[in-house]
């Protein structure tokens, strides 16, 4: 039997053979191995993320556009879920009942442990009415947040809206940084000024257990970090002005675009038709937000920036005086008869020199000045002279910040379109168009398009004599806060500034006895400047436009104003952008007639010639 | 020294009962080493079970009953009345009595079979009322051990006949068939362990390399595809018996055993996917792959490697730990009670853990070679055989090197079925232990 004694050093051999095994693992997995850390804290420690208050957006006269309103949810808990009277939920949150087992089934599934929305964004009187029944009912809980609010129905093209990031935007690299279910700017200043407005985000970081549940901070959070709110905005919008040019448009499609010459500051955006802004932020967003997009009336069409395919018509004869007078090829006492054996007229006087012209929009003065400004001689050939005359003019043109982005602080703006050689070359073939393929540019038709918003800047130009500062609607970012830099610079066109007055004093005519008589304001001391036009389109009748500015000397707004198939300038614009005018310049209306007028969309009806 | 020891015992001693002296207090007697050992083990166990549920949200006094540790205490508090019984009463009485009781605890498990409600799938917990709820499969173990033990020390060992092996195979696998029964696998995987008792009394050392090799073989088919494995093992034994002229002699020998392991590792695949039930399945499944299925069958040894993993060399410190005291560990006071030490004490107190299981392992088998009757010492290596089976699985399915068998940590784990079995174990053997002078001396 001895040896059987020796096999208790194999049975303790076993024993510390097992034990020297297990303490080599563990120096693996502990030691040696770091993944499990990282699976460890990736387990536990959840980052809870502190959403900051979004910036607010005030208008030039410190009167709120953009704020942050409380939000209630419904959640529910579904383990804390008892004695559940499904009929009276139903009845109490208005739902159907199978809706209502449906959203349980959605939360349970989600996760039976953790809070998840039952019913979102509760009006406050539903929130009221389930607050005091919600003791019944446990389990469920309401869960206040912030979305964006409006305290008026204005402006809601140029704010945006925000919404939901989109799984393409979280996938691009831009968007670092966002998680699914952030807020975003989608359109408008939410969209262009989001890295202001949105704040900094804070981070809390929860032990949870594995069900999720939290289980105190982490480290006593000394990692976490706090929300940073975001920066309030001022904009340069007068939302007095923007109501009433709502109220002129209602009904009507078209665009108001007003600014401040000096400044470039946009005092009213109206894009028509519009829509309430409050639409976005409820719980029927997403159904308003298809309607509207689907709507026969492109609501959802940014029209002061977008609609660039217009040609700008009679408006576009100040720019071509203006050039030519640059140009050197007429002067204010350059007489023309009204010869309609050129290009078609209306009845006037005749002959005109510039002033006239001007006052009275005589299609044959301009045929001739600019044929004046095109073929200089430059080259004995007529094609080329037309080529070269072109191509000089087109530059001076782009100096008025046609044919380009003028980089208003609303995203989405078009360039539209002015004619170059390039263009006649491709479809004419180089060297075989000459000025009477493209004499109808004289008088603003043809190969032009410009939006309503470098309409209105045109008017700021030739009221400040001669330059422009890119139009913007945000004045100041953060409570003492400047504009952007790109908005504090002067931009000075090709022509001299001497070379303005004759155009403003015919601007002066055409509202004193001219086309733009429903926008004269003389009885209310205010001298306004103005023209009409007519922008042909394929859509219908005539588009109206009209552009001015007030008062003549030292002007405080400029002004554009298209109605959609409103025909004549005259007719239609001219009285809106009278009443725009005197609105904003006095904070009264003493055109009653004008206003009556307007509002009884008459001229909607008038037939066209 | 063990080869006097061994000729003593080989020299059967005359019972001269007229010369037995009297004794005075056993404690001068009892093993202190061993006894510290159990109290360090239970006072760390104690105060992981407490770490195991803490939560820094909602803290409880670690004596508060609404928890487990406060209810563990409880369980020590009478595992100390239980020692003191256990050491007051006659030393005798333990192999006088080893087959009643045994008797007794085999009536208790069929009663449990049939009257027991099932609790997670397992119908071994006998409800005594007043929520005392008693596992009788825990209690089988030192029954067992008493009468294995009892039966061992009274047939002459060196004439081993084919009906004693019978019997004794009847005494160690009729408790466990029935647990099984229960639906308690992991409880009667246990007595696997009183082999290694077995093989220090005289059993042929070929059970046990059979034994190893066998489960070799298994791990190996489930890790190796199949057809490598055959075709290593046919060139490893052709290799033998080419080398090896006396295998070469026993040629067909080599022939049926090869034929053998093949037929084993086909019957495996078939057993594994067949035979066994999903859940025990999985538990395989964990073993090899845990990453295949870390939400699903995984999660238990995929998280409670993440848990010890995360201690480091130091650990996070006592109550710092995340991953266990938040749930990620399932069973985090009982079955996974290791892993509260390897995320709060790291690698250094793991392995002191470690350390103290071996100390006391070694201990008891030295305790049990210095007994003087076949009975004692059997009784001590069966013993050492429980505690050393319960380590081996415990810790080896934390760390990911055994199957989740759900057997508890010795002294260690949140249970007072578990920590009574253990301490009832243990001190019958320091009871013996101390009485043993007397033995010598008559």
């Amino acid at each position: 039997m001895n040896y059987l004694e020796n096999r208790k050093y194999v049975i303790q051999g076993i024993f510390l053979l097992v034990g020297i095994i297990y303490i080599i693992r563990l120096f693996y997995i502990q030691v040696v191995d770091s993944s499990y850390k990282q699976a460890a804290e990736t387990n536990a420690i959840k980052p809870i993320i502190q959403y900051p208050f979004r910036g607010l957006i005030y208008d030039r006269n410190g009167k709120l556009l953009v704020q942050n309103t409380p939000v209630y949810d419904l959640m529910v808990i579904p383990k804390d879920v008892k004695n559940l009277d499904t009929l009276r939920l139903a009845k109490l949150v208005n739902l159907p009942l199978e809706d209502v087992r449906e959203r349980l089934k959605k939360a349970r599934a989600f996760s039976s442990v953790q809070p998840s929305p039952f019913y979102q964004k509760l009006s406050t009187q539903e929130f009221a009415y389930i607050q005091n029944n919600l003791i019944d009912f446990p389990g469920f809980h309401i869960n206040a947040r912030t979305a964006r609010g409006y305290p008026h129905q204005s402006l809601a093209h140029a704010l945006g809206y925000i919404a939901e990031i989109s799984p393409r935007q979280l996938e691009d690299s831009t968007y670092k940084g966002y998680r699914p279910g952030d807020y975003i700017g989608k359109s408008g200043i939410e969209l262009e000024y989001e890295k202001y407005l949105m704040g900094q985000r804070g981070v809390k970081y929860k032990m949870v257990n594995v069900r999720g549940v939290e289980k105190g901070s982490f480290r006593d959070g000394a990692f976490d970090t706090l929300a940073v709110a975001g920066e309030n905005l001022v904009s340069t919008i007068d939302l007095d002005l923007q109501a009433y040019g709502e109220y002129l448009m209602n009904g009507a499609k078209g665009s108001i675009v007003a600014i401040e010459p000096a400044t470039g500051e946009v005092l009213a955006y109206v894009s028509a038709p519009f829509y309430d802004p409050n639409l976005f932020t409820g719980k029927d967003y997403g159904k308003n937000y298809m309607e509207l997009l689907q709507d026969s009336n492109k609501t959802m069409f940014n029209r002061p920036i977008m609609a660039d395919q217009n040609p700008p018509g009679s408006v576009f004869k100040l720019t071509q005086a203006l050039i030519a007078l640059q140009e050197g090829v007429i002067t204010p006492n350059t007489t023309y008869a009204c010869n309609r054996s050129l290009v078609n007229c209306h009845n006037h006087p005749s002959p005109l020199n510039l002033y006239g012209a001007v006052q009275h929009s005589c299609n044959p003065w301009f045929y001739q000045a600019y044929r004046l400004l095109i073929n200089q001689g430059k080259s004995k050939n007529t094609f080329t002279d037309t080529a070269l005359g072109l191509k000089e003019w087109r530059e001076q043109v782009l100096s008025f910040g046609f044919g380009q982005q003028l980089g208003i602080d609303i995203p989405g703006e078009k360039r539209g379109i002015v004619a170059s050689t390039d263009l006649y070359d491709r479809v004419y073939g180089k060297n075989r168009w000459k000025y009477s393929t493209i004499y109808s540019l004289s008088i603003g038709q043809g190969e032009l398009g410009v939006t309503p918003l470098q309409m209105a800047n045109f008017a700021a130009i030739i009221a400040n004599r001669g330059y422009y500062v890119t139009p913007h609607i945000i004045r100041s970012i953060g409570d003492e806060g400047k504009p952007l830099k790109e908005y504090r610079e002067k931009h000075y066109t090709s022509v001299d500034p001497k070379h303005f007055e004759p155009i403003v004093e015919g601007m002066a005519e055409v509202v004193r006895a001219g086309t733009g008589r429903r926008a004269n304001l003389q009885k209310s001391g205010i001298e306004v400047c103005g023209k009409t036009s007519t922008a042909q389109n394929p859509q219908g009748p005539d588009h109206a436009v009209f552009i001015a500015f007030a008062p003549k000397v030292n002007p405080k707004i400029a002004i554009a104003v298209y109605v959609e198939h409103g025909k004549w300038g005259g007719q239609s614009a001219a009285p809106i952008a009278g009443l725009m005018i005197e609105q904003y310049l006095t904070d009264t209306v003493t055109i009653k007639e004008q206003e009556k007028w307007v509002l009884s969309r008459k001229y909607l009806d008038i037939r066209s010639k | 020294m063990e080869k006097v020891l061994g000729q003593k015992l080989a020299s059967p001693t005359p019972r001269i009962s007229s010369s037995r002296r009297s004794y005075g207090s056993i404690f001068p007697h009892l093993d202190w080493l061993t006894i510290l050992t159990y109290f360090v083990l239970v006072a760390l166990g104690w105060m992981n079970i407490y770490a195991a549920v803490y939560s820094p949200d909602n803290v409880v006094n670690i004596l508060s009953f609404d928890i487990n540790s406060g209810k563990q205490l409880v369980w020590i508090g009478a595992s100390f009345l239980l020692i003191m019984v256990l050491l007051v009463v006659d030393y005798k009485v333990y192999e006088h009595l080893a087959y009643p009781i045994y008797g007794f605890i085999i009536l208790l498990l069929l009663i449990t079979l049939v009257v027991a409600k099932p609790i997670a799938g397992s119908r071994s917990w006998l409800d005594l009322g007043a929520g005392i709820r008693l596992q009788p499969a825990e209690l089988a173990k030192f029954a067992t051990a008493l009468a294995a033990s009892r039966f061992l020390g009274s047939i002459n060992l060196r004439q081993q006949n084919f009906r004693d092996q019978m019997i004794l195979a009847a005494i160690t696998f009729i408790p466990p068939i029935i647990i099984v029964l229960q639906n308690e696998t992991g409880s009667a995987l246990v007595f696997a362990a009183f082999i290694l008792a077995y093989f220090r009394e005289g059993m042929s050392p070929l059970i046990l390399i059979i034994g190893g090799a066998a489960a070799a073989i298994f791990i190996l088919t489930l890790l190796v595809p199949q057809l490598y494995l055959i075709a290593g093992i046919t060139i490893l034994m052709a290799l033998a018996t080419w080398l090896d002229y006396r295998l070469l002699r026993r040629f067909k020998i080599m022939i049926a055993l090869w034929m053998v392991v093949v037929g084993m590792i086909f019957s495996v695949d078939f057993f594994v996917n067949n035979v066994l039930q999903p859940h025990q399945q999985n538990r395989i499944k964990a073993l090899i792959n845990p990453e295949a299925d870390p939400l699903g069958y995984g999660w238990n040894v995929t998280q409670s490697k993440i848990a010890i993993g995360s201690g480091g060399f130091w650990g996070k410190g006592f109550l710092e730990g995340t991953q266990t005291k938040f749930d990620f560990v399932p069973e985090q006071s009982t079955d996974f009670i290791f892993c509260t030490i390897g995320e709060e004490h790291g690698w250094v107190g793991s392995s002191i853990l470690i350390a103290l299981f071996l100390l006391l392992l070694v201990r008891i088998v030295n305790i049990a070679e210095r007994q003087k009757s076949v009975f004692a010492r059997t009784y001590g290596y069966c013993v050492a055989s429980i505690i050393f089976f319960h380590f081996l699985v415990n810790i080896g399915m934390t760390i990911g090197l055994a199957p989740v068998v759900g057997i508890p940590l010795p002294f260690f784990s949140y249970g007072g079925s578990s920590l009574w079995s253990f301490t009832i174990l243990l001190f019958i053997l320091i009871a013996i232990d101390a009485n043993r002078a007397k033995d010598l001396a008559r």
